[in-house]
């Protein structure tokens, strides 16, 4: 098990050049259940990077590119008539896959925004009285430009809750980049990785992180984190019970990932600029890296 | 942010619910717009709280209280004195919930609410009071407890527990201060003159029917201890106030104004030794049983043998005396004094003058006069009750011929009048006569039922003589008590009446605990406690003594507090992590300083980039560490492991 794991972070970094932790992280949120948000300027490897991750994971992977005009039909699917059987036909969407690339979620409009949100908590389609449950396992990363860019409408907070995890890619480093140079660049010059691992394989993996410990001692330093969050002065508001079964699970998931069959305060707070960066806001106005730290430097290991 | 702060609905009801509680025991002395008032904010405060409206402006709430200053002002015709004070205290805190949201504010009110919890004690100081104002007291503390902690996230349980235990622990900490704190002899600061309006007793004259509507009054007198056997029932004559002066209507106390010599006198047999707990009557006098000897301290006695203080006894005393129950008071009578209790008003009460004059002229003899006037009430068809017609003008006449009815002070001053007309010097003396036996704690109580008039006569060659007109009438009430003497005693107050028996020996417990409240927790004054102080360490004590104890004690009970709670900390510690923080008080020793935040890994990481020669054992120990404490199940690795791993590893 600790053996595939590897292989897909190693698989994954060699497209994905100078991004490991970036990459443990994503998958981490992965084998916790979750559905992941990639926050980055554009051109930053958003796409590469979920691409990649769906390939090396053996799934089926749809890619929708969000716009101002898409409609909830066009990720759900349609009933059309089909006149040679003379009755309404569903055509699924792209929504009906194991990975949903949601490609510049905030370029949509909010009802079509909402529409894929309800498909990521319910994990089903419902269109004209038909509950179609959608392929095991099945996650969303979505890919966001920074709000303030031309054009987009801003998740809301609700909205965000509903990723288990945000992350930032960032630039790459020197070394890196000149890799990426020296290659023939682009998504097209790399040939396909190969998968490591399959659906079933995934979802094996997924259910042996809900079986890692977590230990009393542990739940004190959670909870301590979470009251904190709520009653410093240093936040808008504080963490939500969802933040800490979040917090939980890819903890969890980090410990599977280090070949713990119990987690430790450390695996908390790897993932915690992860899960509660983008639930976070500092009454400051500070970036979401800093509200992290801020938070797991205020609060002392019992 | 601030807004998440402030208190919240469960805190307001706290609060208002605490002042409730305080401001409780003051409804029935406030004047009734100042009561309205006060609900009419509370309501108004609580619905701008459930409803989310704004708070009044100033523009509303300067004017409201300007009336309340100017109302408190027509009322009381004072801002001042006790009573205008605490109406105006409770208003103005009424007032200043409407201006209250901030958690600043609340804790304003809180205090302030303590400070009006106490003013109860200024009206009523009785134990039922006392443990009544643990309530406001706690529920003033649970506000506060409440408030300090952030916007709802407090549970009522917990709110409740915190303040409880706050209230335990603070338990000792009065209990010391009450035993050792110095007392100042008299009251710290004066309380205002009014505070002493209500009281009642027995006052400087005797009018008809001010001593029967005392009889109406369960209050307690006095409480007596004796040293000895407790006398019968017939010797209980507590003397109050000798009365000289006749107008006709009333009888009045001489107070100096004749230059007569002091009484002298001669005791034969016993003393009878005993202490009397005084309630106030806002009155000069001590009651002691006839004939007091051995006075109390800072007490004197006038001419009369009556036993009177400088100043008027305005909270409850404690005082010793001695008394002789076989005298003779004033064989030689003074020729002034002679006067005195001869003097009629000129004319008035024809028939009664001509009765006695009748005596004089056939019985010549003073004891034959007296026993003829007490044959008198004994042959005629003269009947005790509290309520006695109304008398006419000549009172004298119209009760000895017509009425018949009367209370002990028409018996007393009718005789007395009878007495003088017919030439025996005589007076009327007020006091208590009786009293109950407790027997639970052997202690007699005297209330204001037990008031009591009776005659004195003064006897050629047996000086002043107690003659009691009452006892000829109705001989129970000497003996066994106003209770049993009156025919009809649904009059009297419901405690005094001899039916309901299991009713009695409640009130006869309670009256006890109420006696030891009295005795050793209102009666704890300066020398008392230097008594109680120097008995318990068999020093003398003085007060700079009292000041190091206290100090002392006080220091050791929060020192041992201190070592509970740090003890209670470290035992909720994980053994685990007691053996860890060795660890890094290790690594602290050879400059490693690990922050709170860090984790195991941290520390193994910097603590192997230091010391690489031990990174093997570093990584051991941390992992030791974070199986036994985190991990499901230990897998062999014990505590014993770690600990010698720890022992082992030289930095």
């Amino acid at each position: 098990m600790q053996s595939k794991i590897d292989q897909i972070i190693s698989h994954t970094s060699h497209i994905i050049l100078g991004k490991e932790p970036q990459i443990r992280l994503a998958l981490a949120c992965i084998l916790a259940r979750g559905h992941l948000l990639i926050e980055d300027l554009p051109g930053m490897g958003k796409t590469t990077l979920s691409y990649t991750l769906a390939q090396v994971l053996g799934l089926q992977f749809n890619r929708v590119q969000f716009t101002s005009d898409l409609l909830p039909g066009d990720i759900l699917g349609v009933s059309v008539y089909d006149r040679n059987e003379a009755c309404f036909k569903f055509h699924p969407g792209p929504v009906f896959t194991n990975v949903l690339l949601a490609d510049e979620v905030n370029r949509a409009t909010p009802k079509t925004q909402s529409a894929l949100l309800e498909v990521m908590e319910e994990g089903q389609v419902t269109l004209e009285g038909d509950t179609r449950q959608l392929p095991k396992p099945f996650f969303v990363i979505a890919t966001q430009n920074p709000g303030h860019h031309i054009g987009t409408f801003p998740l809301p907070e609700s909205q965000l809750d509903r990723f288990l995890m945000c992350i930032n890619l960032g630039y790459p480093d020197a070394q890196a980049e000149r890799a990426l140079l020296q290659s023939n660049g682009g998504r097209h010059g790399i040939h396909s990785p190969e998968a490591c691992i399959d659906g079933t394989g995934l979802l094996a993996l997924q259910q042996a992180v809900g079986h890692i410990h977590i230990s009393d001692a542990l739940l004190d330093y959670l909870q301590a984190l979470l009251t904190y969050s709520r009653h410093s002065n240093h936040f808008v508001a504080g963490l939500s019970p969802r933040a800490g079964l979040a917090l939980k699970q890819c903890a969890q998931a980090w410990a599977l990932m280090h070949g713990r069959d119990f987690a430790i305060p450390e695996d908390i707070q790897a993932v915690l600029p992860g899960v509660a960066g983008h639930r976070l806001q500092t009454i400051s106005g500070s970036s979401i890296e800093d509200a992290a730290h801020h938070l797991l430097n205020a609060v002392a290991i019992p | 942010m601030s807004r998440a702060i402030n208190p919240g609905m469960a805190d307001l009801r706290w609060l208002l619910l605490s002042m409730c509680l305080a401001m409780a025991l003051h409804i029935d002395h406030f004047p009734v717009w100042v009561s309205a008032l006060i609900a009419l904010f509370m309501g108004w405060r609580y619905l701008l709280e459930r409803n989310h409206w704004a708070m009044p402006k100033l523009w509303i709430l300067v004017p409201i209280t300007l009336f309340g200053v100017v109302g408190i002002l027509v009322t009381y015709r004072s801002l001042f004195g006790r009573d205008a004070s605490v109406a105006m205290l409770a208003l103005m805190l009424a007032l200043k919930l409407m201006e209250s949201s901030t958690r600043r504010d609340y804790v304003i009110l809180g205090f302030a609410g303590y400070f009006m919890t106490i003013t109860a004690f200024l009206f009523n100081q009785s134990l039922l009071v006392g443990a009544y104002l643990l309530l406001p007291l706690a529920g003033f503390t649970a506000t506060l407890v409440g408030i300090s902690y952030p916007h709802g996230t407090l549970s009522q349980r917990l709110r409740t527990r915190i303040a409880g235990s706050l209230l335990l622990q603070s338990i000792p900490i009065m209990l010391i201060l009450f035993l050792l704190f110095p007392r100042i002899p008299g009251p710290l600061w004066g309380v205002p003159q009014d505070a002493y309006r209500s009281m009642s007793g027995l006052s400087d004259n005797m009018e008809p029917g001010n001593i029967s509507d005392l009889s109406l009054s369960a209050a307690i007198a006095f409480r007596v201890q004796f040293k000895g056997e407790i006398p019968a029932p017939q010797q209980l004559y507590w003397r109050g106030p000798v009365l000289w002066h006749f107008d006709g209507r009333g009888w009045h106390m001489d107070n100096n104004r004749t230059r007569f010599a002091a009484e002298n006198l001669l005791v034969s047999g016993d003393t009878v030794d005993y202490t009397v707990t005084l309630e106030p009557h806002n009155r000069q006098w001590l009651l002691m049983l006839d004939i007091p000897q051995g006075l109390p301290a800072e007490a004197y006695r006038s001419r009369e043998w009556q036993v009177l203080t400088r100043n008027p006894v305005r909270t409850r005393i404690r005082y010793e005396g001695s008394s002789h129950t076989s005298y003779q008071l004033a064989l030689d009578l003074d020729d002034r004094a002679r006067q005195l209790a001869l003097a009629l008003p000129a004319s008035g009460n024809p028939r009664s003058r001509e009765l006695a004059q009748q005596w004089h002229d056939q019985l010549r003899e003073p004891q034959q006069i007296v026993n003829a006037a007490l044959e008198l009430f004994r042959q005629q068809p003269f009947i005790y009750t509290l309520a006695p017609p109304r008398l006419g003008r000549d009172s004298i006449d119209d009760f000895l011929f017509n009425t018949k009815r009367g209370f002990c002070e028409h018996y007393a001053s009718s005789f007395t009048y009878l007495m003088r007309a017919a030439g025996v010097p005589a007076r009327v003396v007020t006091g208590y006569q009786g009293g109950e036996v407790n027997p639970v704690g052997q202690y007699l109580i005297v209330r204001q039922s037990d008031a009591h008039a009776w005659a004195e006569v003064w006897l050629p060659k047996r000086g002043w003589v107690r003659v009691d007109p009452t006892a000829a009438v109705s001989p129970s009430r000497v003996e066994t008590g106003i209770s049993t003497a009156l025919p009809d005693n649904t009059l009297l107050p419901l405690m005094a009446r001899p039916d309901y028996p299991w009713l009695r020996n409640l009130y006869l417990n309670w009256d006890a605990v109420n006696n030891g409240w009295n005795q050793w927790v209102l009666g704890y004054n300066q020398q008392r406690q230097l008594e109680l102080l120097s008995r318990l360490s068999g020093t003398q004590v003085n007060w700079q003594d009292l000041v190091l104890w206290l100090m002392g004690s006080l220091a050791t009970f929060i020192l041992l507090l201190c070592l509970f709670l740090f003890r209670r900390v470290r035992q909720s510690l994980d053994p685990v992590q007691v053996i860890y923080r060795r660890y890094l008080r290790k690594l602290a020793r050879h400059g490693i300083r690990v922050m709170p935040h860090e984790g195991a890994q941290d520390v193994q990481h910097r603590a192997s980039q230091q010391f690489p020669q031990h990174a093997v054992a570093i990584a051991r120990i941390t992992d030791l560490y974070q199986s036994l404490r985190y991990g499901a199940d230990a897998e062999g690795k014990t505590m014993a492991e770690l600990r010698t791993s720890i022992n082992k590893l030289k930095l």
